[in-house]
């Protein structure tokens, strides 16, 4: 995938573009503000990764508006270190998708940047999840593997359908307590952990190859092969 | 008729008493010692601003009782003489008009015989001038007008006297002049002018020391304030400002003052303490994270052990990020801009929510989570902080709950709000370590052993300051019993 960073701190965009490169993605980078909007208005990128405070008299939030006022709806993760709500509301209200405070661990910008850049490639709505053979349901709200019926409680339902839905990408702990909770804290004990193991309980257990994957330092995979 | 003659000495009048006020209030800086900056000083000074508003105000009010009472006396007895010539007029003219010139002149000596007050003036002219009847011995030169008021000196019976006068012409020449003898009344007004004269200098020496006095006043309170601010400034943050004990609008100031200060003092000392345990606190993860990857640089014998060490000083450090976003947290909770994004919300909801989330987590440690509360709970507030305050209090009870005990989430509403209870069947924290539970980093002798920064109750209480509500901490015997109460919206219903 293209992606382009716009971050002035060298040290942040280095350790930056290096894992992007690592992980297979092509990316731009661009040090201020000017240069930023200009790359982001000019060329086509499948996920933008925008720091809010840049040099160049442009910061990161007139670039958010100035390609939003140009329909420019490419996903953009914001990556600031203005950590209050208030500043959360801010960059998402300026038209952001995501929005993640420094200081980072790399494998939740990975993941986060990954899961916006095919969320933008979705096609419609969708009425049925499959992921090799086990499938969901999203009309009867039923699941099945191997032509097995599963029996899952609403919330675990939810977390499998967020799993399915990011098959084959990371999803990290705190993706998790977003999209399936709704909670925007930390929660302190690793309750998120707890509630996998129990849905790897009914999915997994009872068949010979697991689906749900732990990822080292990140988080969960739903695939077939380990990670 | 005409007034022209009589209207300017109230004018003046006025015009002297307003002299009085303004040339004193305008004197009163030149007494001043710091008279010597530049004049525009004057404006600046609000306490002289305020001398010179009530000196004015004074001196305007004096000089409308002035203007009134001379309209009152003097004014009303020019109009009484007025009218009274006027009727004069019309009778002799009635009289002239049927019996011409003799009836006339019969007439002005039945006047002049039956006259008793002996103020009336008569003088009947012929077409040069020359007099036919009438108690005047000739017609004054200067009477030459019929529109005009005269009131000048004239002699009659041998003496002069001022007398107020019109003349009228009548048909073939002749002349009439009729006024009344207003010696008496002048020297009243003269009395009287002399009197309000007198008033004017006492009004203006009022407004001056009125106008001192006020402006000492002001000094005085604002002295009081500004002496405690610079005191505050320089450092002394023990000083108040000092109240007069009279409860009135200065003493309200100044109570409004030492509020605001005991809340600065208040954050001050939050702030200091924080940073003094940010100090203490952080030292500790800090230390290690900084031992491990010192030590992997001297003692690292293979690329994984080197790895190793990385990877747990980046959880250490991911440890003290989190620390720092709690507190951040909670600070900006604190701050109270979150007020803004106050709603109405359905608490039911969220405690299922919660109870939900904890529950797998109580159940793999054998603790029973129970929830009891209503199936709809209005609520007004934050619903992401009451969220997170709630999900601190369920993740402490379930964390410091024995395995088989029992944790027990209740809530109800209450009069003026709801209350929301977190009670588990742990340890419990001694009543003397009670009250600095809620401080940032406490870690009661319980806690020693769980993981954690002390930082959770912290937050709820933050939560329920800015909410309004409270929270208590309760001997459940056995455990902890978390009370936190959210009082409803006092503006009633509605959102």
């Amino acid at each position: 995938m293209r992606i382009l960073v716009v971050e002035d701190d060298k040290d942040v965009a280095g350790f930056v573009v290096r894992g992007l490169k690592e992980a297979g993605h092509v990316v731009e980078h661009a040090d201020n503000g000017r240069d930023g909007l200009f790359l982001a208005a000019s060329e086509s990128f499948d996920a933008v990764i925008l720091d809010r405070m840049l040099p160049g008299g442009i910061d990161g939030l007139k670039i958010l508006e100035t390609l939003r006022g140009q329909k420019n709806h490419v996903p953009v993760l914001i990556l600031s270190a203005l950590a209050e709500v208030d500043e959360r509301v801010k960059g998402l209200k300026a038209g952001g998708d995501d929005y993640l405070t420094k200081p980072f661990a790399f494998a939740e910008l990975l993941a986060r940047v990954e899961a916006l850049a095919r969320r933008g490639k979705s096609e419609g709505p969708v009425t049925k999840l499959v992921v090799e053979d086990l499938e969901l349901d999203l009309l009867s709200r039923q699941v099945k593997r191997a032509s097995q019926k599963i029996d899952l409680q609403p919330r675990e339902f939810r977390l499998l359908e967020y799993l399915m839905r990011h098959a084959g990408q990371v999803v990290t702990r705190t993706m998790l307590l977003e999209g399936v909770w709704d909670y925007h804290f930390d929660p302190q004990t690793n309750v998120i952990d707890v509630h996998v193991s129990r849905l790897r309980q009914k999915v997994d257990k009872p068949f010979p190859t697991p689906l749900i994957q732990t990822v080292r330092n990140a988080g969960y995979m739903l695939r077939a092969e380990p990670v | 008729m005409n007034d022209r003659q009589c209207s300017p000495p109230p004018l003046e009048g006025l015009g002297r008493a307003a002299d009085q006020g303004w040339g004193e209030g305008e004197n009163t800086p030149s007494s001043e010692p710091r008279h010597r900056r530049s004049p525009l000083w004057l404006f600046r000074s609000a306490s002289l601003r305020f001398a010179f508003v009530y000196a004015l105000l004074l001196a305007t009010s004096a000089a409308a009782l002035a203007i009134f009472l001379w309209w009152a006396t003097a004014g009303l007895l020019d109009r009484q003489t007025d009218a009274a010539i006027h009727a004069d007029a019309q009778g002799l003219s009635e009289r002239w008009a049927e019996g011409g010139l003799p009836a006339l002149v019969l007439t002005i000596d039945d006047r002049l015989a039956g006259n008793v007050d002996d103020d009336a003036i008569y003088l009947l002219a012929d077409p040069i001038m020359r007099r036919i009847a009438g108690n005047l011995e000739r017609w004054p030169s200067t009477v030459r007008r019929t529109d005009v008021w005269y009131e000048l000196p004239v002699r009659r019976a041998g003496i002069t006297t001022l007398a107020r006068m019109q003349r009228y012409d009548l048909p073939n020449g002749f002349h009439l002049l009729i006024g009344r003898d207003v010696q008496v009344r002048a020297r009243l007004r003269t009395l009287l002018t002399d009197a309000l004269l007198w008033a004017a200098v006492i009004v203006g020496a009022m407004a001056t020391a009125g106008a001192l006095l006020v402006r000492s006043m002001f000094r005085r309170t604002l002295a009081n304030v500004s002496a405690t601010a610079a005191a505050i400034a320089a450092g002394d943050f023990a000083q108040r400002v000092k109240l007069s004990g009279r409860g009135d609008e200065f003493d309200q100031l100044a109570e409004t003052i030492n509020d605001m200060l005991d809340r600065i003092v208040r954050l001050m000392d939050g702030v200091r303490q924080v940073s003094n345990a940010i100090a203490h606190d952080l030292r500790t993860p800090i230390t290690r994270a900084r031992t491990r990857l010192e030590d992997a640089a001297l003692h690292a014998h293979s690329p994984e052990e080197l790895q190793a060490a990385i990877e747990r000083a980046t959880a250490d450090l991911d440890g003290i990020v989190a620390v720092f976003q709690a507190l951040l947290r909670i600070a900006e909770i604190e701050a109270g801009s979150r007020r803004s994004a106050f709603a109405r919300f359905d608490l039911a909801p969220l405690l299922a929510d919660v109870a939900e989330l904890y529950g797998a987590v109580a159940e793999d440690k054998q603790v029973g989570l129970a929830v009891d509360s209503p199936d709809r709970l209005p609520a007004y507030g934050d619903r992401d902080l009451v969220q997170q305050a709630v999900a601190n209090l369920v993740d402490n009870a379930v964390k410091f709950s024995p395995p088989g005990g029992q944790v027990r989430l209740r809530a109800a509403a209450i009069q003026g709000g709801v209350e929301i209870v977190v009670a588990d069947q742990g340890a419990g924290i001694p009543a003397g370590d009670r009250a600095r539970a809620i401080e940032r980093f406490f870690r009661g002798e319980a806690a020693r052993s769980t993981p954690g920064a002390g930082l959770g109750l912290a937050l709820v209480q933050a939560v329920a300051q800015l909410h309004l509500g409270s929270l208590r901490l309760e001997d459940a015997g056995p455990g902890l019993r978390a009370v936190l109460t959210l009082p409803a919206r006092e503006d009633g219903p509605g959102g």
